[in-house]
């Protein structure tokens, strides 16, 4: 049927009309492929009515088949499944369905289902599941675990990603693609024939390969090949960096920023509200404290978000935003995605935005309307950030946008997902393992992995033959099950595959709430020390049933808590952007005229360039430059290969490791964004000869093995892994109290597989993922092969160069040493 | 095996082992403290994978001490049992049948909630809170003991050994060095020891400069002060 002829169109395009708007190409292209039951990716950025893209598309297509009675006929089953990422999105969105289809005068219901469901609501969408379902990757698990789940999909016509972009990427991509896999399985031929997955993303670099991704597991059901709809809306944005009065030559990682405090009032007095993004949780700390000591007047419409402040706090920043009553918020990450913050018109990034997608993604949290310009200022936190400002222009003009990979392989997340199959209706090996293949995660499991997967979870891998008693899933008459009450309650708690970091709530004495803190952060501190939360000061009195207590403090002084991770590296696409700014930096030199084509940035980072090269050299695109300089701390050797802080840690204990074998030497190093350190108190024998070996990609793999610490490494991601595996029970804050005799830490689990199942799977993917992520090892060959194509420029400038300042300054110091580790402790203990 | 480390405590000749035991000469007794027996088979019952063979070397390990020292009784100070019995259990009583010359004496810890006539029939002698010997006393948990001591008001005890913190000790280094290994920790007044299973956390101490700590880094024991 054409979609312009039909019914479903005719009714839609007159509400669009009703409300004197109409609808845009891209939607019309996604409501002409959904009435052909096609699948696909819809591309369009946050406010460009992507939801109605996919949501009217189910519409029209039922009023077409119902042209009757479309509006009478209720109790459809299931239609639609629309499957986000945030449970803060789900109630908008729901808001906005209902409202359309009471509008449309339908029976249609909408019903929410995650977390914060209460269980009446629960009861009721089992016995009368709604139309449109919106869920969370984890609660749509918590669905499969369920008796009778096939039910609920036998009419299902639209499964529906939400934000996919977040979720490609994450395991909890990965889970969303095994539920795709399941619930297109127990579909019948014919209503297969109508099902269709839509996946719906903002822009990123590899979008053919996210709706790969999307619908590996249908694809072969698949009557026509899936497509990409592209909204195509120009989104209208605008750097503004703020530039500091005073350019250092010596630019000083962290400090530069909190002076900007001061440039920024203006910024904040002038718009209705303001974003401010901190790139760590610790620094909004203290720039939310520095803001109100610079204006007092502030006190009250300022707030402060990131992941550690309590819940419900967090909840009505959100809300007070969403009504205009903030004049200001500094966030983290926190506020990356999720509710649409129409009053916003300013957006502040403090810091290097490490990406252009992330950075995308924060200038459109302003002016949240097609159509409507973007706008967001920068403040450096150190003088060469400028020149990042300057290479996101570049980027966002041609559009260079980093990609998402997705997830390979991730046996704690199958693991899980076959517990939570075996919970509900059980299942049998051979029609999984064909629908997990189907996946895109899956599709290169080895028969043996599978089979060493259902020997761990039915005898729990290594085993005591007669002593032992391991009991998980059992097999009864070839069906794989869990029957145990207790197993089973206790997985259904940890189904999910967010895993944070041992937290600890904060309480006040009198016993209200103030948030969470990472453990080893209180396990440091002293009963009397005072430190900030939630941007006030807190002083710590004891730690009581896993709650840490405090109380008020006027101190003046406070520790700023440095949380754990947070610390993302700088993006190949923004390095690769920033390397070839460099490009421009030498004609401007040279030509000696402030020429009008250059960025600002670049203009007023003259001197320090001039600076850089008469000291040393300014490295073009094909350069890699290398500095060797001594001073009263020793022999300090900096590369800048621009790679980010991984890549730069995995590559200097490499070249440390490298050296080391040319002749006996022990370094520290030091790296940041741009490059990296490698001090040592003798000579360090890199010269022209020997240089282009030393940076060779051969015998990678084998030097990295043996030059990086992985095994503390992968101890330290074992973790995650372990929990969504279900060797460790995190249990609840406040909620679930631990099951006894049950507990174990992760680092403890990891010695125990290390020693005595050294093929463990789960200790494996451990150390996979140290080598996928943490090491980021594909980016390092990459870099590799840049550097044996480049020119490597040596200098030894005769003191320090603006460019290793920062290093040198921000240093985050690992030693290296081949020494025992008997020996490493009595040279510790000399020392 | 390392040779055994001396440490002398009110004249008695102590000495210590990388396997986490302490072998007390004049007594001729063997003093562990936490082996957790039956933990891999309590986590594995619940469902959690935790390879067997943990408790495998556990049991192996302390035949070689006994086989090595030669002891009469084994002082265990608490936490010999981690949970309900398994069929672990069944291996150890066992195992028990085979050695039952030595004399077992066990200071009850929190995770011995066996029935008394378990304990009975494995020929182990418990103690509900200490066990007195020679003036050293054996406690579970020293904190315990400290502050029953106090309301009590006496103070009759020379020297305590004691379990349950399963103790271990951060060494820093230069830089962001760090290492923690679990450790014999030796007070003015009282001492606690590792915990036997290797299935074990530590806890950090906190040691003041005149207590004496044994580190166990792989197969040596190196005095820290």
């Amino acid at each position: 049927m054409q979609l312009k002829e039909s019914k479903g169109y005719e009714v839609v395009l007159s509400w669009f009309q009703s409300r004197g708007i109409l609808p845009f190409n891209f939607q019309e292209e996604t409501w002409t492929h959904i009435l052909q039951s096609r699948s696909g990716i819809v591309n369009a950025p946050t406010g460009c009515g992507k939801t109605f893209s996919v949501f009217l598309g189910a519409i029209i297509s039922f009023i077409n088949e119902y042209p009757e009675n479309y509006k009478t006929k209720s109790h459809n089953h299931l239609i639609l499944l629309w499957i986000t990422p945030l449970r803060a999105l789900a109630k908008d969105i729901g808001r906005a369905m209902s409202e359309v289809i009471k509008e449309l005068g339908m029976k249609w219901q909408v019903g929410i289902r995650n977390g914060d469901t209460v269980s009446t609501e629960r009861q009721r969408q089992k016995r009368q599941m709604p139309e449109i379902l919106i869920i969370t990757p984890e609660s749509l698990h918590l669905l499969l675990a369920q008796k009778n789940y096939p039910e609920i999909f036998k009419s299902l016509r639209i499964l529906a990603v939400d934000e996919w972009h977040e979720l490609l990427g994450s395991k909890r991509g990965v889970q969303v693609e095994l539920a795709i896999s399941r619930i297109a399985h127990i579909l019948n031929t014919d209503s297969l024939y109508n099902f269709s997955v839509w996946g719906i993303s903002a822009t990123i670099g590899n979008l053919e390969e996210a709706k790969e991704v999307l619908v590996s597991a249908v694809l072969d059901k698949l009557s026509h090949p899936p497509v990409v709809v592209k909204a195509r809306l120009e989104k209208l944005i605008e750097i503004e960096s703020v530039i500091p009065d005073e350019i250092e030559k010596y630019p000083w990682a962290g400090h530069l920023g909190i002076k900007l405090v001061s440039k920024v009032i203006p910024i904040i007095e002038k718009s209705r509200t303001t974003l401010i993004f901190i790139n760590t949780r610790g620094m909004s700390e203290r720039w939310y404290q520095e803001i109100l000591n610079v204006a007092p007047q502030l006190s009250g419409v300022l707030a402060l978000h990131h992941g550690s402040i309590d819940m419900e706090l967090r909840l009505w920043v959100e809300e007070a935003l969403h009504l205009g009553k903030l004049k200001a918020v500094v966030c983290t990450s926190s506020l990356d995605l999720g509710v649409d913050f129409r009053p916003v018109e300013t957006v502040i990034q403090v810091g290097s935005p490490k990406g252009v997608a992330r950075f995308l993604q924060r200038a459109g949290r302003s002016g949240h309307q097609p159509g409507e310009l973007s706008k967001i200022y920068f403040i450096p936190t150190h003088s060469l950030e400028l020149m990042e400002a300057a290479a996101l222009k570049s980027a966002m003009k041609e559009n260079f946008i980093e990609s998402r990979q997705p997830m390979l392989l991730c046996f704690d997340v199958l693991i899980q997902y076959l517990c939570t199959l075996a919970i509900g209706e059980g299942f049998y090996p051979d029609t999984i393992f064909k629908e997990i293949s189907s996946t895109f995660c899956f599709r290169e499991i080895k028969a043996e992995e599978w089979l060493q997967i259902l020997h761990f979870i039915t005898k729990g891998g290594e085993a005591l033959s007669q002593y032992d008693e391991y009991r998980k899933v059992e097999i009864i008459n070839g069906l794989f099950k869990i029957t145990d009450k207790r197993i089973a309650m206790r997985h259904r708690l940890h189904i999910g595959t967010i895993v944070s970091d041992a937290m600890m709530k904060v309480k006040f004495l009198s016993g209200a709430y103030l948030g969470v803190i990472e453990e080893y952060f209180i396990s440091r501190l002293n009963p009397g020390d005072v430190f900030t939360l939630a941007g006030r000061n807190l002083e710590y009195v004891m730690i009581k049933d896993m709650t840490a207590i405090v109380k008020k403090s006027n101190a003046k002084k406070a520790i700023v808590p440095s949380w754990n991770g947070g610390r993302l590296p700088l993006s190949a696409n923004l390095g690769l952007m920033l390397r070839k700014k460099f490009n421009e930096v030498h004609p401007m030199l040279e030509l000696q005229k402030k020429g009008k084509k250059t960025d600002i940035e670049l203009r007023v980072l003259k001197p320090l360039f001039e600076l850089q090269a008469s000291l040393s050299h300014i490295p073009k695109e094909n350069e890699l430059l290398i500095e060797q300089i001594v001073t009263k701390d020793g022999f300090h050797l900096f590369v800048y290969p621009f790679e980010g802080r991984l890549v730069h840690e995995a590559m200097a204990a490499l070249l440390s490791f490298r050296i080391s074998q040319i002749t006996p030497i022990t370094f520290s190093f030091a790296m940041n964004d741009y490059g990296f350190e490698l001090l040592s108190d003798q000579p360090i024998p890199v010269d022209d000869r020997n240089v282009y070996e030393l940076f060779s990609e051969k015998g990678l793999t084998a030097d990295i093995q043996r030059s990086v610490n992985s095994a503390e490494m992968a101890r330290r991601k074992f973790r995650e892994v372990a929990v969504i595996g279900g060797l460790i029970f995190q249990g609840y804050p406040g909620q679930f109290k631990k099951p006894r005799h049950l507990q174990s830490s992760a680092g403890l689990l990891f010695n125990v597989f290390a020693e005595y199942d050294p093929h463990n799977l789960l200790l494996k993917q451990a150390y996979h993922e140290v080598m996928e992520q943490q090491m980021e090892e594909q980016r390092l060959r990459n870099m590799l092969e840049r550097i044996a194509k480049s020119k490597i420029i040596l200098r030894f400038p005769h003191k320090l160069t603006p460019f290793c300042f920062p290093i040198k300054v921000d240093s985050m110091r690992e030693d290296v040493s081949s020494e025992k580790l008997e020996d490493r402790v009595k040279k510790m203990l000399l020392s | 095996m390392q040779t055994p480390v001396s440490h002398k405590i009110l004249k008695h000749q102590f000495w210590l082992t990388t396997d986490r035991t302490m072998f007390w000469e004049e007594e001729k007794a063997l003093v562990i403290s936490d082996l957790h027996f039956g933990k891999t088979g309590h986590f594995r019952k619940s469902g959690i994978a935790v390879p067997g063979a943990v408790y495998m070397e556990d049991l192996q390990r302390l035949i070689t001490q006994i086989q090595y020292f030669q002891p009469d009784e084994l002082i265990i100070v608490g936490d010999m049992f981690h949970s309900s019995t398994n069929k672990e259990l069944e291996l150890f009583l066992k195992w028990r049948a085979d050695l039952s010359g030595i004399k077992i004496r066990l200071v009850r810890g929190n995770h011995d909630i066996l029935h008394t006539d378990w304990y009975e029939g494995a020929g182990i002698e418990m103690s509900q809170q200490t066990l007195s010997r020679n003036h050293f006393h054996f406690v579970h948990d020293i904190t315990d003991h400290k502050k029953q001591k106090n309301t009590a008001g006496k103070k009759d005890y020379t020297y305590c050994f004691s379990g349950h913190i399963h103790p271990g000790i951060r060494i820093q280094g230069s830089g962001r060095q760090s290492l923690c290994f679990p450790c014999f920790y030796f007070g003015k007044e009282f001492a606690v020891l590792p915990a036997f299973s290797r299935f074990s956390g530590v806890a950090m101490i906190d040691p003041k400069a005149e207590e004496q700590v044994f580190a166990i880094v792989n197969q040596k024991l190196i005095q820290l002060q």
